[in-house]
């Protein structure tokens, strides 16, 4: 029986050197030491031998047993690891080859950057508030200061519907709109579209973008829409943006300025873009008249503001080398997809 | 507004350069726009005298001239001008020179004989026979200037000049005058402001002998002098007159012309001058026009005029349209003998609304509308005045009309410098507004301010804070943060308005914006019927254009045009929405509603029906909205009447998708088929369920049955599945349909629909048998319909 083990045991040993795949070798396994398998059938013939024999031989053959699984699951693992290995090499890819795209949309330019200074006034505390397009005289002009025959009327070409309705010409009648309704604190942002009665070329367009912004409160001044603004332009255009406030004239405003931003082409000393001057203009701004407040329902003794305004297409203009403005119009998706 | 330096410093002295005082002015409030330094493009053209003039050996047209050009030996130029003699004084731009434009001259030989040089003409110089009209256009500007030869010519012929470009803003036309920026730049650098009175001696006489004057509209005409002016000579205004107007950007024409001009320019009150010849009946009358009167303007042509419109008259017929342009038999010609001023005070509306619809808008005119004080009137017409007299251009006439109805009263505000530093955020001494103030013409009396006549904009301690600051410093102003807190914040519909828009750009679609505008014919290309109801928009009585006259009630012709026009740049596929305002008119004098709307449109070689579809059912998803059904809807005019659904949620609707129509494409010129949705942005939002509740994962694995049923082609799918979920019942987790079979297989005008049903149980495994019985009950009911499990 010793000898029939020794025997099972080599065959088995040659055999398995033959094996070449997984499958050969579970084939051994089972053929060896299977349920009905060779060294099985040894140890079923136990029962023949004497006392003192068994356990001898049933030590041998549990070791027979032991070396020989041993030693299958060892060149399983070695073959296992090798059919990896070609595998692996035979899959090798041109990994310079073009990646599968996935199609994004892409969001107009417009709409990024005015996300963005969305994002820039919530930050500050800022609500967005929005208004009709189709607008009251009232508020597009009177109860901002420019009753009827006013001349800076003149300055907005304004489209009519009626006598007393219109395409508003700014986004300020938001401003008229909001105090009406709200109490100070007030610090909103309104943002939206404009109409005047301009020809399409380059740089008009009857249909443009405005952002208005109001701030009602007690003890506002005119240094705190400095400091806002200022915060605003830097993180608009980044840490270093210079920023220069000079008088101008807004019927709604008193005293009005308008911000200028240091040309970042030429760093101020003057070049074609900033037409010479160094600064380019980014938005115009002043203290809440007392008149628009009172109109509004808002005490001018008690409290006090400051709003401002800017166009949206420059901006955009700027930030992106735009040359024409009628191209945010005309959606050709060659131009969209570059955003 | 364009300013001569030289004119400035006639009542300010400003040496600083050019750039320094365009900044300074505009930071206290008087934007330049830009400066133009006269004779800046010309250098090394000097004065020189021809000595002789040959003809040249080898050109009939050229001529050899030698000439002394103050220094060293004389220089031989070749010109082929004809108008050159000997003796003549002529600008010689000498071998290296560079003139306007950058034109370099440089030596060299024409036709074989040596030039160094070119002899200018006017036009070479940058300027026109109106600088120097004793000149001829095309030929040598052979000069009668007294100056010396070899002298720089632009010293020589006063093209020395800064002219400095003001934008002005509509509050401050007192500032569209040489004073009222010098009253500025004087405040600006701190430097004294001189405004002598004008002095006229007189001649005798009276002018009442010459002319009267009847104001009938004292409201429109509120002030009304004049002087005459007799033995007039016309001619041309002298060299620095010419040279001040040429810099304002003002044409010289003649004296008397010139003044009124000039006049205008230096204190900001339009001046007009008659001649007396053509005042009939010696008078004149200022009244509103009458209903078919006409006037033909300076410029040449006739204008109606109406009834609102204000005119100066002589006794029979409209001489000038006031404040805004004379009559072209009113001016003054090369044999006017005696001459009218006119200096008055026309209302601005008046003069705004009169200009407007005559469309002449002048000088005058714009100087009108934003307001001037009565007060002004005075001293311009000394000035003008003063200035014949200074030029010998006439004599005139002792006594002066004056029909003043004006009554104007100083506005007086209370100096609060308290207030004014809290408004601003600064602290300055009361002393120091008040010498700002004083700077700028304010007078104090006691606690109150008086503001100057030709500060038409003070009324309020605001615009007494905007004086200070100015002047102050805005740049000086500190910048401080805001005080209180604030939570700034999107409202819940601008943040589902924003998911919206990041849910098309995760599926690949591209933002656009379009006019809010449309031409009424874009209603005809989507084919609206005559009778729509979205045919009724709101219209603009003053478009640019036919194009852009309507508020859209529909988003989709501008989809549309997006789509062609992509289209007609071939591009392959297009994948686009936009979120838009559609405008639904509601009675005329309300505002109409203003209704925001997703639109998507695309087309493209992987595109169908289902695509848009898909989106539709995967924004919903992404917004949480309601379950929507999808309604098939086989007339609307802009779809394929067999694949377009209205879109309800709740059994609200809330848009609808679709193939567009055949048709509708042809209009646009469009070669493939493109898909459309139109989503109400609120009437999504109104649907959006409450957030979602976690829902533990199972424990227990699902029972699934594929079923195929046939049913008629025309029942919609969703019937039957509606039919499955309700007899399945509790126990379904999903369905989903993953074939659809026409064919061989089933019989005709019928479809085999095959979904794949998943039933769970969160307590317990589901049995066999339980699942099989849910098939049967389904089976059953489908069975009631007519729809049969597939064989």
């Amino acid at each position: 029986m010793k000898e029939q083990l020794a025997q099972i045991k080599k065959r088995a040993m040659d055999e398995l050197g033959a094996c070449q795949t997984v499958k050969e070798l579970e084939d051994l396994r089972v053929k060896v030491l299977g349920k009905k398998g060779e060294l099985t059938g040894i140890l079923k013939q136990m029962g023949k031998l004497s006392a003192e024999e068994r356990p001898v031989i049933g030590q041998l053959a549990n070791e027979v047993r032991q070396e020989l699984e041993g030693k299958i699951e060892e060149f399983k693992a070695a073959l296992k690891e090798k059919q990896l290995a070609e595998q692996l090499a035979s899959e090798r890819l041109d990994v310079t080859m073009p990646g599968r795209p996935f199609e994004l949309g892409s969001m107009h330019p417009l709409s990024l950057v005015l996300e963005e200074i969305e994002e820039i006034f919530l930050g500050m505390g800022f609500n967005i508030a929005e208004g009709p397009e189709v607008e009251y005289d009232y508020y597009n002009f009177e109860a901002l200061n420019l009753p009827k025959d006013h001349p800076a009327r003149d300055t907005q070409d304004t489209f009519y519907i009626t006598d007393n309705i219109l395409l508003r010409t700014q986004t300020s009648p938001v401003q008229v709109r909001v105090m009406e309704k709200q109490k100070p604190p007030i610090r909103v942002i309104s943002p939206g579209r404009v109409y005047r009665s301009d020809a399409v070329d380059a740089t008009h367009s009857p249909v443009f973008h405005q952002i208005e912004g109001l701030i009602v409160d007690k003890g506002v001044t005119m240094a705190d829409l400095k400091g806002t603004l200022e915060i605003f332009a830097k993180r608009l255009y980044g840490e270093d943006a210079k920023t220069r406030f000079r008088p101008h004239h807004f019927p709604f405003t008193e005293p009005s300025a308008e911000m200028d931003t240091q040309c970042f082409a030429c760093g101020g000393e003057g070049c074609r873009l900033c037409k010479g001057e160094g600064w380019i203009e980014l938005l115009g701004c002043g203290m809440v008249h007392p008149k628009v407040l009172k109109n509004c329902g808002i005490d001018p003794e008690v409290y006090s503001g400051f709003a401002f305004g800017m166009g949206l297409e420059r901006v955009v203009m700027r930030r992106f080398g735009i040359d024409d403005l009628r191209l945010f119009f005309e959606n050709d998706l060659r131009f969209l997809k570059q955003f | 507004m364009n300013l001569s330096m030289k004119w400035l410093n006639d009542y300010v002295k400003i040496d600083v350069p050019p750039r320094e005082f365009a900044h300074k002015m505009t930071m206290s409030g008087s934007k330049v726009e830009g400066y133009e330094i006269e004779g800046e493009g010309i250098s090394n053209v000097v004065v020189g005298k021809i000595l002789s003039v040959e003809k040249h050996p080898d050109a009939d047209k050229l001529v050899v001239c030698m000439l002394d050009v103050g220094k060293g030996a004389p220089v031989q130029i070749v010109t082929g001008a004809s108008n050159v003699f000997p003796g003549a004084v002529v600008p010689v731009a000498l071998d290296g020179s560079v003139l306007p434009g950058g034109v370099k001259i440089k030596k060299g030989k024409l036709r074989g004989v040596e030039s160094n040089g070119m002899l200018c003409s006017l036009n070479e110089l940058g300027l026109t026979v109106h600088d120097f009209p004793y000149a001829i256009e095309d030929g040598i500007f052979i000069m009668e200037e007294e100056c010396e030869i070899g002298q720089d010519i632009c010293s020589a012929i006063g093209l020395n000049d800064t002219s400095v470009e003001f934008e002005i803003t509509s509050n401050r036309p007192d500032c569209l005058s040489v004073t009222g920026l010098a009253r500025e730049a004087a405040a600006t650098f701190g430097k004294p402001f001189t405004l002598p009175k004008p002095q006229v001696k007189g001649s005798g006489g009276d002018i009442g002998e010459y002319l009267k004057v009847r104001v009938e509209n004292p409201e429109l005409c509120r002030r009304y002098m004049a002087k005459v002016v007799k033995n007039v000579k016309i001619g041309p205004s002298p060299r620095w007159m010419r040279e001040r107007l040429r810099a304002s950007g003002v044409r010289p024409i003649n004296n008397l012309v010139d003044i009124t001009n000039y006049v205008m320019l230096e204190y900001g009150q339009p001046m007009h001058a008659f001649d007396l010849k053509y005042v009939e009946e010696n008078q004149i009358v200022v009244r509103n026009a009458k209903a078919g009167e006409t006037i033909e303007t300076l410029d040449g042509t006739v204008h109606s005029l109406s009834e609102e419109m204000l005119v100066i008259c002589d006794g029979k017929k409209p001489a000038a349209v006031a404040g805004v342009m004379g009559g072209e038999y009113s001016g003054i010609m090369d044999d006017t003998q005696v001459v009218v001023f006119e200096s008055a005070s026309f209302k601005g509306a008046s003069v705004r609304t009169t200009a407007k619809k005559l469309g002449l808008r002048t000088e005058s005119s714009s100087r009108f509308e934003k307001g001037l004080s009565a007060k002004l009137c005075e001293d311009a017409l000394l000035r003008a005045c003063e200035l014949v007299e200074l030029l010998g251009a006439g004599e005139v006439v002792d006594g002066t009309i004056d029909v003043d109805n004006s009554n104007e009263t100083p506005v007086r505000v209370k100096l609060e410098p308290e207030w004014i530093n809290r408004f601003l955020g600064i602290e300055l001494g009361r002393e120091e507004m008040v010498k700002i103030l004083e700077s700028v013409g304010f007078v104090m009396d006691g606690d109150d301010i008086i503001a100057p006549a030709f500060r038409i904009d003070i009324e309020h301690k605001a615009d007494i804070a905007e004086e200070i600051a100015r002047f102050y410093g805005y740049d000086k102003i500190p910048a401080t943060a805001i005080r209180g807190t604030a939570q700034g914040r999107l409202t819940p519909e601008q943040v589902f308005e924003r998911k919206a828009v990041r849910s098309m750009l995760a599926m690949g679609c591209n933002e656009i914006q379009t006019y809010s505008f449309i031409s009424p014919k874009y209603y005809d290309k989507i084919a609206l019927p005559s009778d729509s109801v979205l045919r009724k928009s709101i219209e603009i009585t003053n478009p640019l254009g036919e194009d852009t006259s309507v508020m859209r009630t529909t988003i989709l012709p501008s989809m549309m045009e997006v789509l062609a026009r992509n289209y007609n740049n071939r591009l392959p596929q297009a994948y686009l929405f936009e979120v838009g305002v559609e405008y639904i008119p509601t009675t005329p004098d309300r505002l109409p509603d203003e209704n925001k709307v997703l639109g998507i449109g695309l087309y493209g070689p992987q595109a169908d029906f289902y695509t848009v579809k898909g989106m539709a059912e995967t924004l919903f998803g992404a917004l949480n909205v309601a379950e929507a059904d999808f309604i098939p809807c086989h007339n609307d005019p802009s779809f394929h009447p067999g694949r377009c659904a209205k879109i309800a949620v709740n059994g609200k609707e809330v848009g609808i998708l679709g193939e567009i129509h055949p048709k509708v494409l042809e209009n646009y010129g469009i070669g493939v088929k493109c898909f459309a949705a139109r989503l109400s942005v609120s009437g999504m939002y109104e649907a959006v369920l409450p957030e979602c509740r976690y829902k533990q994962l199972p424990k227990f694995p699902a029972t699934t049955r594929d079923i195929s049923v046939v049913c008629d082609e025309s029942t919609p799918m969703m019937e039957v599945e509606k039919v499955i979920k309700k007899a399945v019942g509790k126990s379904l987790e999903s369905i989903s349909l993953f074939d659809v079979y026409r064919g061989e297989q089933v019989e005709k005008g019928k479809k085999s629909l095959s979904f794949a049903i998943s039933m769970r149980s969160y307590e317990r495994t589901l049995t066999d048998e339980e699942a099989d019985n849910s098939i049967r009950r389904t089976l059953k009911a489908l069975g009631e319909m007519g729809i049969m499990l597939r064989g």
